[in-house]
């Protein structure tokens, strides 16, 4: 085979044949992927849409100096990195939830409750954040909510409460959503994980006398701990990263001040504001930090697993 | 296996589990069940607020009636036709390109692995990428819904992962009967592939359904929008939702009060149309999404 391939000429060769045919696909990755990055040059403009990007103002570096030393900008900043880490630092402490959740799932011997419970606790996690929202709006809101009608029925309260336009605890109520459609599905990684366990141990730690729940603090979680840290150091990488969908649909007039995360700010003074060069510098910094977040995050799954994301 | 007698501390903590549990279960469930009582109760009760627990007056006109809704039907449409095609398009692309890159003789083949699976860990911004979508004419365009989910390194990695558990032997005799590369893709690595490739049509077909955010970076022809974002416009624009149903009434098209539709029965109806399919679907293929899960996870 070497020998007839060396024969013929590079393009006639079938490892070429075949980039061939892939190529419009990795087009489309250039496309959509790597193109994009030609946009931070807006950045180092005074940019107006509908004007040609090099008849607009040279600014240089002013865009990201503005971040530190405009008053008005600073502050802001300061508020939606403030929402950011909090929001991201709660959810990293409660981080071991799914794994607690899958060791109590596990003790259930009940194989049809088992199943029905897993099967409709991972559910939410397929629905989108609008329909998040939906659900948000039907269960809370004030004149139509199911918890508002509940609680007026028992006579608790006599007017409805406000929940999704209050700004009060906002924090913990994203978290809770977070809760409600991840949870289940998170779970299931350590589910898989329980099962791999070798069932020698918890015979061997039944010999020796121990009972479910030093089953489970000596044999089960410790086998469940590699995975735990494993997934605890990635989610260092998406420190500064909450994704958008979740605080956009949630976010409104009154709760706006304490439930702008970095990425929707972004989008809000970009895509709202039309302030698209400043925008575009606060995202330039974004993925600067979470790309070195991305490699010490990674450095250190090294250290601890000996085997590196990419 | 001899059953043990449970002590007390054992019987506290099932009780206690199983009430855990019950409890997680059914606040997972209640949302979706409060919504379709309310969808099919008597519109004029459900206004009052008096529709909790049981379904009262039991109708589905409310479907019906949703559909003369302006621009909900072309939503649906829109909706159908991207999860459709898109899943299509994803599935195949995705597939082949994962196909191409467990072949040794591709040319540059490590290189254009990394091409692609690097995509996942860095993005260059909302505002680039808006920008760029526009220069190549894909805002208020339906290609915009497709093109840029036909690679997804996720479920290239997936797929590549399950393709090279497939033996050499397999395709070196397809290989020298002189099969090129797109009949040995098509006759033996497709039928070979068959539980991974449903968990790439899964994925995308879900991830194209809930798709949101791009409408609302891209589009601003209302033919073009989804279901997810009328749902997402209904929710938050109840006044103009007020408007249209009264310019409907006065219209004669809406008589039986008990029938009328209302703001919220129009959101809690979109709702129900936007997750049937979720809530039809995900039982039956739970095993592959939880494949799917479990290779990525190995993956790391």
């Amino acid at each position: 085979m070497t020998i007839q391939t060396k024969k013929k000429p590079f393009y006639k060769t079938s490892g070429f044949r075949l980039f061939l045919l892939i190529m419009p696909l990795l087009v489309l990755v250039f496309l959509f992927s790597y193109l994009p990055l030609y946009g931070w040059i807006y950045a180092l403009f005074d940019y107006r849409p509908g004007v040609p990007l090099f008849k607009n103002k040279f600014m240089g570096f002013d865009n990201f100096k503005r971040i530190v030393q405009d008053t008005y900008y600073l502050s802001d900043v300061i508020r939606v990195l403030k929402n950011t880490l909090g929001m991201n630092l709660i959810g990293m402490l409660t981080s071991p939830l799914p794994m607690l959740f899958a060791i109590f799932l596990s003790e259930i011997k009940c194989m049809p409750f088992k199943k029905l419970s897993q099967t409709l606790t991972t559910i939410p996690n397929f629905i989108s954040w609008v329909l998040v929202y939906a659900v948000a709006y039907a269960m809370f809101s004030v004149n139509d909510g199911f918890v508002n009608k509940v609680l007026i029925n028992m006579g608790i309260i006599d007017q409805g409460i406000n929940f999704l336009a209050s700004p009060d605890h906002i924090w913990m109520k994203m978290w809770l959503w977070g809760q409600w459609k991840g949870l289940g599905w998170s779970a299931i990684v350590y589910i898989a994980a329980i099962s791999g366990i070798d069932q020698e141990q918890y015979e061997a730690a039944e010999v020796d006398g121990a009972n479910r729940f030093q089953k489970m603090r000596y044999v089960t979680i410790p086998g469940l701990l590699p995975t735990f840290f494993v997934l605890l150091i990635l989610s260092i990488g998406n420190m500064i990263s909450n994704g958008i969908d979740q605080y956009f649909v949630f976010q409104n007039a009154m709760n706006k001040e304490h439930i702008e995360v970095l990425d929707l700010y972004v989008y809000n003074q970009g895509m709202v504001g039309i302030n698209y060069s400043y925008s575009t510098a606060v995202s330039i910094l974004k993925s600067i930090v979470s790309v070195t977040l991305l490699f010490v995050s990674n450095q250190m799954s090294r250290l601890v697993r000996d085997e590196s994301v990419f | 296996m001899k059953r043990k007698k449970l002590s007390p501390k054992d019987v506290i903590f099932n009780i206690f589990n199983y009430a855990f549990f019950g409890f997680f279960t059914l606040i997972c469930v209640l949302p979706f069940y409060y919504l379709f009582i309310n969808t099919i109760s008597d519109n004029d009760l459900v206004a009052k607020g008096l529709i909790v627990w049981l379904p009262k007056g039991i109708h589905f006109d409310n479907y019906l009636e949703i559909l003369k809704i302006n621009g909900f039907g072309s939503a649906v449409i829109v909706t159908l036709a991207r999860t459709v095609i898109g899943t299509i398009c994803s599935t195949v692309g995705t597939s082949f390109l994962g196909y191409a890159l467990t072949r040794k003789e591709l040319w540059l083949r490590k290189v254009w692995y990394r091409f692609v699976v690097i995509t996942m860990y860095f993005n260059a911004g909302i505002i680039p990428w808006f920008i760029t979508m526009k220069n190549l004419h894909l805002t208020n365009n339906f290609l915009a819904y497709i093109l840029p989910g036909i690679v997804s390194p996720f479920s290239l990695m997936l797929f590549k992962t399950y393709c090279e558990s497939i033996p050499d032997s397999m395709e070196e005799s397809a290989e020298l009967d002189g099969a090129g590369y797109l009949i040995r893709y098509t006759r033996i690595i497709v039928p070979l592939s068959k539980p991974i490739l449903a968990t790439l049509v899964i994925f995308s077909a879900v991830g194209n359904w809930n798709s949101f955010m791009d409408t609302v970076f891209l589009m601003t022809d209302s033919r073009l929008f989804t279901l997810q974002y009328v749902l997402y416009q209904y929710l938050n624009e109840a006044s103009s939702l007020a408007d249209m149903l009264m310019s409907m009434a006065s219209e004669g098209l809406l008589v039986d009060v008990s029938k009328l539709l209302t703001p919220t029965s129009i959101k809690m109806t979109v709702s129900m149309v936007v997750v049937i399919p979720i809530l039809c679907v995900y039982p039956f293929f739970q095993k592959y999404f939880v494949g799917g899960i479990m290779i990525g996870a190995v993956k790391g």
